[in-house]
């Protein structure tokens, strides 16, 4: 009798034990996992690291390897906004992105929704249009935009750069995807109370998909931020660039010295990198949003 | 309803007279017509017209001065005997066939074993994402600069720091391809990462719990389950990045802009080739065909890849 327990307590302690070393060694390899992702996410950084950092840094020193400037000066930002190029590019970005964004955003959602809750006929002609166009490349249409702003006047202009822009067929689909998930009884019950389809729209629909537009408002703005092939073949004066247009020309003039352009990268850059680190979880969500109803 | 207003856009229903003895369907239909007005003449004039456009200037050619005149194919066929025209093509598969492949095979080992970490979960996801949040071309400058030969760029000078003999990387016809594709894989990886997430967390954990129960290895789990439920992120994923590789224009230009597309062409991309074409030799019905044939290299590398990932 007293050996049989002894034995079961034998039996209980080992396979506790054995459970014991299966945990620790769950843990060992969940440490080594975490310890590599986070490697690799200091890896992943790195590049943007070594820009802020050269921005800072005085010229006698921008060849060391060292990631941290032995004497930080803001010196680079001074010489390069005081040159005032930069400020007007940085400018530029932001009036074109911003008016760009705006206008996708209230014709996206403007189209979604018609698509969305109107019957009439015709509608799924004109969605399949919309959406078609989606298969056409930019890079197709340059020649044409470049042919049309010519002969219209709008080469080297804001409007020139923002034109085609101004709507997008990914913004339609997002928003009228969006859409389906407002409940036709709400819009039924305004439609009771005297508001006409616009302020419909615009006061009981739209606020319903505020994290869709959200979502769609980053992603346009971060193309039109970034966006070059366009910006470069439609301006020609300076004056008129965007900053990623304004870096390139900026950085293929002679003897240029490379602290300098991390500089104007850095200001290229910095804006969209601080926005993204305040609304990192909004952002991920409205990445995840898009990219999968998209 | 006398107080009604007429839509906004165009599609003016006359007097209020006339659009008060519409009935309600037809009032509705008469709003979504005044909210399509505007879009649909965008459609038309910006989108549709200039495709058209493109494909007519495709068959004629034109110096942006002089007249358009009818070529038939001779755009097309000078396209075929142009050897550099091979070379970039070549290149432009180059960076689809080493790119869409090696970032999605990284960035679902991160996705895969990120999903598992919960300890600065939010830190180190933020610290993959970054390098999406950034601009092509500023950063393509500052990998330029890491290529440099040293005592200037940063990589050689690690190298000769370690005692490493230096490696030519944008000057070198070999290295240079890789080494411009490396920044836009590393641009890429957070998006892919992000996607990947979501769509492991979309898998219902009962699967999981079900293995688990049956003692099924984590590397039949991860083949046999997570693998294939992930098909419909693969698919997207894949689509999106061959779309991105095969469209890649800033990095090159900003990292070669000396030689655009060198050296000696081989890292020219055909995105590149048609700036070049039109806006530097205004040739412009060769590069209208020249981007007649990116189109129909992107409808058909994605309609291949829809139709293999899609079904089997």
């Amino acid at each position: 009798m007293a050996q049989a327990d002894e034995l079961t307590i034998r039996a209980t302690s080992d396979t506790l034990l054995r459970a014991q070393a299966a945990r620790k060694q769950a843990s060992a390899a969940q440490f080594v996992r975490w310890m590599l992702l986070f490697a690799g996410g200091v890896i992943m950084v790195m590049p943007l690291a070594y820009m802020i950092s050269t921005s800072l840094k005085w010229p006698w020193e921008v060849y060391e390897i060292g990631l941290i400037p032995q004497e930080p000066t803001l010196e680079n930002y001074t010489y390069v906004l005081e040159d005032g190029r930069f400020f007007g590019w940085f400018v530029n970005s932001l009036v074109i992105a911003t008016i760009t964004t705006l206008s996708a955003l209230f014709f996206d959602s403007l189209v979604g929704y018609t698509l969305c809750k109107f019957q009439f006929r015709g509608r799924y002609i004109v969605f399949i249009a919309i959406l078609s166009t989606l298969m056409i490349p930019t890079e197709m249409l340059v020649i044409p935009w470049y042919m049309m702003s010519q002969s219209f006047g709008w080469l080297d202009s804001y409007w020139g750069i923002m034109f085609p822009g101004l709507m997008t067929a990914f913004g339609v689909f997002l928003m009228k995807q969006f859409f389906e998930t407002v409940p036709d009884d709400f819009l039924e019950a305004a439609r009771i109370d005297g508001l006409n389809e616009f302020q419909i729209w615009w006061q009981v629909a739209m606020p319903m998909v505020k994290p869709a537009l959200a979502a769609l408002a980053i992603f346009i703005f971060l193309g039109n931020w970034t966006a070059f092939l366009w910006p470069l073949i439609v301006t020609t004066s300076p004056d008129l660039y965007t900053l990623p247009v304004g870096l390139a020309s900026f950085g293929d003039e002679a003897d240029v010295a490379w602290e300098l352009i991390m500089t104007g990268a850095a200001i290229s850059t910095l804006p969209t990198l601080i926005f993204f680190l305040i609304f990192q979880r909004f952002i991920i969500r409205g990445v995840v949003m898009a990219g999968l109803k998209g | 309803m006398p107080t009604d207003t007429t839509p906004t856009g165009s599609q003016t229903p006359g007097r209020g007279g006339l659009y008060a003895r519409l009935s309600v369907a037809q009032k509705r239909t008469v709003w979504a017509w005044g909210f399509l007005a505007v879009p649909i003449l965008f459609y038309v004039v910006i989108r549709f017209y200039p495709t058209g456009n493109a494909m007519v200037l495709s068959f004629q050619e034109w110096n942006l001065l002089g007249d358009r005149t009818w070529a038939g194919l001779d755009n097309y066929r000078t396209l075929v005997a142009d050897p550099v025209f091979w070379q970039v093509f070549r290149n432009t598969f180059a960076y689809l066939l080493l790119g869409t492949p090696i970032s999605l095979v990284i960035s679902f080992v991160i996705a895969y074993h990120l999903d598992q970490v919960r300890f600065l979960h939010g830190t180190i996801r933020a610290l993959y994402f970054l390098p999406f949040m950034t601009s092509a071309v500023a950063m393509a400058w500052v990998w330029r600069w890491f290529y440099q030969d040293v005592p200037i760029g940063l990589f050689n000078n690690m190298l000769a720091s370690v005692g490493i003999p230096q490696i030519s990387f944008l000057r070198s016809t070999t290295n240079a391809l890789p080494a411009i594709l490396a920044p836009a894989i590393w641009a890429g990886l957070g998006f892919q990462i992000i996607i990947f997430m979501a769509g492991l967390r979309a898998i219902p954990r009962s699967f999981y719990e079900a293995a688990k129960i049956d003692g099924v290895s984590s590397w039949t789990v991860l083949w046999e389950i997570t693998l294939p439920l992930l098909r419909p992120t693969i698919v997207f994923i894949v689509v999106l990045s061959s779309i991105g590789f095969l469209r890649i224009f800033d990095h090159v230009f900003n990292m070669t802009s000396a030689d655009p597309g060198g050296p000696l062409n081989s890292t020219k991309p055909l995105v590149l080739m048609i700036y070049q074409t039109a806006f530097s030799s205004y040739d412009m019905g060769y590069a209208a065909a020249q981007t007649v044939v990116l189109f129909v290299i992107l409808l058909v590398v994605s309609l291949i890849q829809l139709r293999l990932l899609r079904d089997r």
